[in-house]
């Protein structure tokens, strides 16, 4: 495989997974589990979702590490086991796609706020980083995603942690805005303008946006991101705003309507395109077919 | 009183040490505890809430400001048990069994808190049974669950059947909020009140707690 950054300055589109959460509740996640033992305790789920979205024509594909930072594990008792949760993790999506496809290390936000507003250490929470980034990496991940941050110091934390770790394996960086009578702006106030900044300065190779309110205001958030950076832009957005139809959960943008906006995601500038919370392989072979 | 428009204003700033300082002067100027806690503390706290639920501030300005209130609260709260002056009343929240996000729950406690209610915050991973438990042995008039995953939102349903079965229900009062919610829902399983943020949820209290 060609080195994944090579690939984008080449200006070639890359097509990344879909969920994974939503996934593992249809394959019988229970509710008070913690998705991210998996690892530990149904390997082969992973497996089975990673094929999935590799059948799909996923080239960049996930591993389920969102929440396996000690500081989430923590959460379950299971901090001692991170290392062996991001290993296995990463080698169940290796052991499918082999060379054909890159394996992106998750990781999520840590749960914690930090000071002043919260109560977490930022010297804590760099080490929490650092270690889970170095059991994937350890285990062989391609990229490492930082996903779904609403605190840009939280982020930088977390790319200057990985890049720490092993400056030469790529890394995407990205967080989720809502839109508001002012612009795009995180919950925790953070700006598109500012993410870009401090993203790319903490040593960010590809930035950008993922979860959010659905594919229409990613396509304005794209545009906005392509402004302010020098880097390639990755957006994964979520199946529109979910609404509960009786206890279940609808999201309700479809494939078709993601095939149908994917060119003006491509147009907007954007390099990585996949999907977040509620999209599908289903979802990932649409945009696929438009790239393609 | 321009001692209490201080407080409101320097709790709007986030200035925790400020707010200490002049809630303490207010005191010492023998202004009745429950004015500062008003015109004071709750008046400047109901004007982040607006302010959060129109976007024109985010999250850390409102965790600076709860930060700011509890300055003022712990100095009020001895003499306000002196005078034997109730809170608005007493909640007890939590994020349901199975959950464990609890930012949104969090948030919302803070809120109630800034608005003058007495708050048991359970934490996360709460059972049915705990909250009714709970609710029924400390008096509270209400319940508030929070939930941000699909596969919990059952566990609120069995608060409501709970409350029913021990006669319950109509003496304290349920609401429910978090992300895959909805007014249909909270309906559905016969909850009192459904809040899609935390200025509604302190509306929504309010409500409740006078019925």
């Amino acid at each position: 495989m060609k080195p994944i950054l090579e690939r984008l300055k080449n200006g070639e589109i890359l097509v990344a997974d879909g969920a994974i959460g939503t996934m593992l509740i249809k394959k019988g996640l229970k509710p008070g589990d913690c998705p991210d033992a998996i690892s530990l305790t149904k390997p082969e789920i992973l497996k089975e979702i990673a094929q999935q979205y590799f059948d799909a024509g996923a080239e960049i594909i996930q591993t389920n590490t969102f929440g396996a930072s000690p500081m989430k594990l923590a959460d379950y008792g299971l901090e001692d086991k991170t290392e062996q949760i991001n290993a296995i993790a990463v080698s169940c999506v290796r052991k499918i796609v082999g060379d054909q496809a890159y394996v992106s290390g998750s990781c999520g936000p840590s749960g914690k706020i930090l000071k002043p507003y919260g109560d977490a250490e930022p010297n804590e929470m760099y080490h929490g980083f650092e270690r889970q980034m170095k059991a994937l990496i350890e285990a062989g991940a391609d990229i490492i995603c930082v996903e779904t941050m609403t605190d840009l110091a939280e982020a930088i934390l977390a790319v200057k942690a990985a890049k720490a770790v092993s400056p030469q394996t790529p890394l995407m960086a990205t967080m989720t805005f809502d839109e508001t009578p002012k612009g795009f702006y995180t919950i925790m106030g953070v700006s598109i303008e500012d993410a870009a900044a401090g993203l790319q300065k903490a040593g960010a190779d590809i930035i950008g946006s993922n979860c959010g309110n659905g594919i229409e205001n990613m396509i304005k958030i794209a545009k906005k991101f392509k402004k302010f950076s020098d880097v390639p832009i990755v957006i994964q957005s979520n199946a529109g705003k979910p609404e509960t139809i009786g206890s279940e959960l609808i999201y309700p943008e479809t494939p078709e309507f993601f095939a149908e906006k994917t060119p003006e995601l491509i147009e907007a500038g954007v390099s990585i395109i996949g999907g977040c919370c509620g999209t599908t392989p289903e979802y990932i072979r649409a945009i696929r077919n438009v790239v393609d | 009183m321009e001692i209490l428009k201080q407080i409101s204003e320097a709790l709007q700033k986030g200035d925790d040490e400020s707010v200490f300082e002049l809630t303490r002067v207010a005191i010492a100027q023998n202004l009745s505890p429950k004015d500062i806690l008003d015109n004071g503390l709750i008046a400047g706290m109901n004007i982040i809430g607006e302010q959060f639920k129109k976007h024109e501030i985010f999250l850390p300005e409102v965790l600076l400001a709860a930060k700011a209130m509890y300055a003022g609260m712990d100095q009020l709260k001895p003499l306000l048990i002196k005078e034997g002056i109730e809170s608005l009343g007493k909640i007890v929240i939590g994020t349901v069994h199975g959950d464990l996000h609890d930012i949104g729950k969090n948030l919302v406690g803070i809120m109630l808190k800034g608005a003058g209610f007495e708050v048991i915050d359970l934490g996360k991973d709460v059972t049915a049974e705990k909250f009714v438990e709970t609710a029924h042995k400390e008096n509270a008039k209400v319940i508030g669950m929070s939930a941000l995953l699909t596969t919990t939102m059952p566990v609120m349903s069995k608060v409501t059947e709970l409350l029913k079965e021990e006669k319950l229900n109509g003496k304290i009062k349920t609401i429910v909020g978090g992300a895959p919610l909805s007014e249909e829902f909270a309906h559905s399983i016969g909850a009192d009140a459904y809040a899609y943020d935390a200025a509604k949820a302190v509306e929504c209290v309010k409500l409740l707690m006078e019925e």
